[in-house]
């Protein structure tokens, strides 16, 4: 067994004066995906903003063997970080493309950079034709696409990715959960995904953990939270 | 016929002065969502700047790059040390710094270089350039203002840096999060802004003059430029610089007199504030939620 | 405790005349114009929340409606008060009604081109028979009434006092009542006071117009006490200072107008001494010093002061 590549421990964080967790433990293997479960208001979205260093936190935080609990966002997400926040993080005014070259903006390999957009268009089609549309007129679906072919674009160790189904057809979450295992097959990258879709989430990730009210309630193996009969009934509705 | 022609061109070449100031507020705007109220008294400050250089031998071009680069720095410092700690307090705050930073600049000005009026050269003074509309320095001014206009075009458009600024104006979050380190781009967008301002100053102090309150008019109608072009929008500030400028000429030549041109001003802002908030080209943005 | 505070003040200000010059005086007389003014402007930034950058306009207007009824028509000096009250309740109230739609940083912009336009459209031409153009309007100093054994500065003294403790204690009741807490509940929760049935624009502009006529007000007892008036005593930098004036006092609080008027009053006459570009250096500094350390003005920091000696 190897190091994780996402190692948290009891971590604090919250807004303002109040906590909203409470001592949160939990990891993400090298080139693993992990999936945080729980209702809503449980904390699941600041917990990753924790992680990137949005908000206030208390705790250890290493990212491929990095302390990153003290350092700012920009600078985690340069060790290989990336993040698409909930509500997609669109650069409305900018195009489709212009958006896909923000993400890549600390890379200097421009042949890189180059190649990846392409691969991009290659997972997402649609993005292609809608490369030079302003990005605030795209479609829910597809504004989430460029949030996450932005994100690829960093050529990321972990994904991080806040709800990516919320609000979308099922088709289209399909072909989003169809991506994510093919970056996280091809490419080795790590995926730590938060999702109110209990039952696709526990499908692809490889381990689980539920949390209630800022707290790690229990977490193992996703197959094992999968058929654990209260979490069937609470959170997959079977 | 003659002279009306005449005072449309010379209004184009003031506009262009017009025009390189308003741009300069809209790269503060566009930033950070305010409105410099100090941007015309740092284009003095940096215009002083290259008077001292020129006024200690150094050719004008010389002291021209060197004033911008300058003001580029000085500007960033401003933005970091000044308007810093100001970031996320209430308008009012924020426009009392401002205001602040105003007096302070005009007042250090008057205390350094005296309030008595000097002279400063231009450097469009080439022989048999006279063709009785444009003066050479007019047309300069207007030539200068467009190879600006230009420049942050290309640098805004073609750039990664530019690319990071805007998206570091439209969505911070988002912005840091792609590993963009947000202040230093409102930094630079202070910087950028500086170097604009003086290089304004540099071509309007050979007609005004300069002198510590050399800008108080000019800022009037920069304010209403950028208001009449859209106040996020280079382009439509620019084309505001140069419509204002006629109209001031014009109205000042026929309407209402020289003495009440600062009014047409005072009305432009007033009347686009209250018909037309986005300006002429403002834009507004489709956003799906 | 807090009516004692108020009856010392009063006492003093009511003896402090007998014990100074007459320049003094004067310059005192100067003070409490300044705090009128900041009154008004105070009601408006401070307590409504709308930036004002142009109330030397509305000073300009009073001191000049005082100065042209008492040139042109032999209007006795202390009825062109009330009336350049109201001249400027009308300026500021029509002004106040397009404003409505300005926020922040916008209202900012066109109240500081209405500062900036000021002196110029006083020079105008075309009304230099009313105003005197770039010369401007001398005055000639009222003497006191009723035979009263006082000088013509004291007693200027004594009457710019009553009008201001009358103005006072209407701003007092205002911000205390219903009024009050409408203003305020505009400026904090703009969409839930209308929800709650504020009158927004109603209530908006009338704030304008109120703080319009202290200002007034001020103008015309300052262009009496100073017995001249003149276009570019009235520039941007006037707006400013009076900006400087209720910052330094503390917004949204009336005692600061006391403490911001002294402040505007006095520390450009010592620190003119040192250079004519001291004044406003410092003046710039201190804006800087009080919104990064102490936003509440000096009357904050004396309530606290107070409260610490209270323990």
């Amino acid at each position: 067994m190897t190091a994780p590549l996402l190692e948290v421990e009891s971590l604090d964080a919250g807004y303002g004066p109040t906590d909203v967790l409470h001592g949160v433990s939990f990891t993400v293997g090298e080139g693993g995906i992990t999936t945080v479960l729980g209702a809503n208001g449980a904390g699941k979205t600041t917990l990753l903003r924790a992680v990137c260093g949005l908000i206030r936190r208390r705790g250890r935080v290493r990212f491929g063997g990095a302390a990153i609990e003290s350092k700012a966002t920009e600078d985690i997400v340069r060790l290989g970080l990336a993040h698409v926040p909930d509500g997609r993080g669109t650069f409305v005014q900018l195009s489709a493309e212009e958006n896909l070259r923000v993400g890549a903006i600390t890379r200097r390999d421009r042949k890189g950079v180059a190649a990846d957009m392409e691969r991009m268009y290659g997972y997402f089609p649609r993005l292609r034709e809608r490369r030079h549309q302003q990005a605030g007129t795209l479609s829910g679906g597809e504004q989430q696409m460029l949030a996450i072919a932005r994100a690829l674009m960093l050529r990321p160790r972990l994904l991080v990715l806040d709800e990516p189904s919320f609000g979308l057809a099922p088709l289209i979450v399909r072909d989003i959960f169809a991506i994510m295992r093919t970056v996280n097959r091809e490419e080795r990258v790590g995926i730590l995904l938060v999702e109110q879709n209990a039952k696709l989430a526990l499908e692809l990730a490889d381990t689980a953990y539920l949390l209630e009210t800022g707290r790690v309630v229990t977490g193992g193996p996703a197959a094992q939270l999968r058929d654990d009969e209260t979490i069937r009934r609470a959170y997959l509705g079977y | 016929m003659e002279a009306f022609l005449h005072q449309i061109l010379s209004g184009l070449a003031t506009g262009g002065i017009y025009a390189a100031i308003a741009l300069s507020l809209v790269m503060i705007y566009q930033a950070t969502h305010h409105i410099n109220f100090a941007q015309g008294e740092m284009a003095m400050f940096s215009t002083y700047l290259a008077w001292m250089m020129i006024d200690a031998g150094l050719p004008y071009w010389v002291a021209f790059a060197g004033t911008v680069a300058l003001s580029f720095v000085l500007g960033v410092l401003i933005e970091r040390i000044v308007i810093r700690p100001v970031e996320h307090a209430p308008v009012l705050s924020v426009v009392i710094v401002f205001i602040a930073l105003l007096v302070i600049l005009n007042s250090l000005a008057g205390w350094i270089f005296s309030y008595t009026i000097k002279t400063f050269p231009s450097p469009f003074t080439w022989e048999g350039s006279q063709n009785g509309y444009l003066s050479p320095h007019e047309l300069g001014t207007i030539g200068v203002t467009l190879l600006v206009l230009a420049a942050l075009f290309l640098f805004f458009r073609f750039t990664s840096l530019g690319l990071a600024m805007r998206a570091a104006a439209q969505n911070p979050v988002s912005s840091r999060l792609a590993g963009i380190r947000v202040g230093w781009m409102l930094a630079l967008g202070w910087g950028l802004a500086a170097a604009i301002g003086a290089i304004a100053g540099m071509m309007i102090a050979p007609v005004v003059y300069l002198d510590p309150n050399m800008m108080a008019g000019v800022m009037l109608y920069a304010f209403a430029a950028a208001l009449l072009g859209g106040i996020d929008n280079p382009l439509g500030a620019v084309v505001g610089g140069f419509v204002v400028g006629v109209v001031e000429n014009l109205a000042g030549a026929y309407v209402v007199g020289t003495e009440l041109k600062l009014t047409v001003a005072l009305a432009l802002i007033i009347g686009v504030l209250v018909f037309r908030p986005t300006g002429l080209f403002g834009r507004r943005y489709v956003t799906r939620v | 405790m807090r009516m004692a505070g108020v009856i010392v003040t009063i006492a003093v200000l009511v003896a402090l005349p007998f014990f100074i010059s007459d320049y003094r005086t004067f310059q005192f007389t100067q003070a409490i114009v300044y705090a009128i003014v900041l009154l008004g402007l105070n009601l408006l930034t401070g307590y409504n929340g709308q930036i004002s950058l142009g109330h030397g306009a509305f000073y300009a207007v009073g001191a000049y409606t005082a100065a042209i009824l008492m040139e042109h028509f032999g209007v006795p000096y202390w009825a062109t008060v009330p009336a350049a009250g109201l001249v400027c309740f009308g300026f500021g109230f029509l002004f106040g009604l397009p404003a409505l739609r300005l926020h922040g940083h916008y209202l900012a912009l066109a109240t500081f081109a209405l500062a900036v336009a000021t002196p110029q459209v006083l020079k105008v031409k075309h009304l230099e028979a009313w105003t005197g153009g770039v010369q401007g309007i001398v005055i000639i100093k009222p003497d006191p009434p009723f035979g009263l054994p006082l000088s013509q500065d004291r007693w200027l003294y004594f009457f710019t006092l009553a009008v201001a403790m009358l103005l006072f204690l209407a701003a007092w009741n205002l911000v205390r009542g219903r009024a009050g807490r409408a203003m305020v509940a505009l400026r904090d929760h703009p969409i839930a006071a209308e929800a709650m049935g504020v009158n927004g624009a109603m209530v908006k502009s009338t704030v304008f117009g109120i703080s319009a006529l202290y200002t007034g007000i001020g103008g015309a007892l300052g262009a009496i006490a100073v017995q001249f008036v003149a276009p570019d005593s009235f520039g941007t930098f006037l707006s400013i200072s009076f900006v400087v004036g209720i910052v330094v006092g503390g917004l949204a609080t009336l005692s600061g107008a006391i403490w911001g008027a002294l402040f505007i009053q006095f520390v450009p006459n010592v620190a003119d001494q040192i250079s004519k570009a001291a004044p406003w250096a410092i003046y710039g500094a201190v804006l800087l010093v009080f919104i990064y350390v102490a936003p509440g003005g000096v009357a904050y920091l004396l309530s606290r002061v107070w409260g610490k000696l209270r323990g």
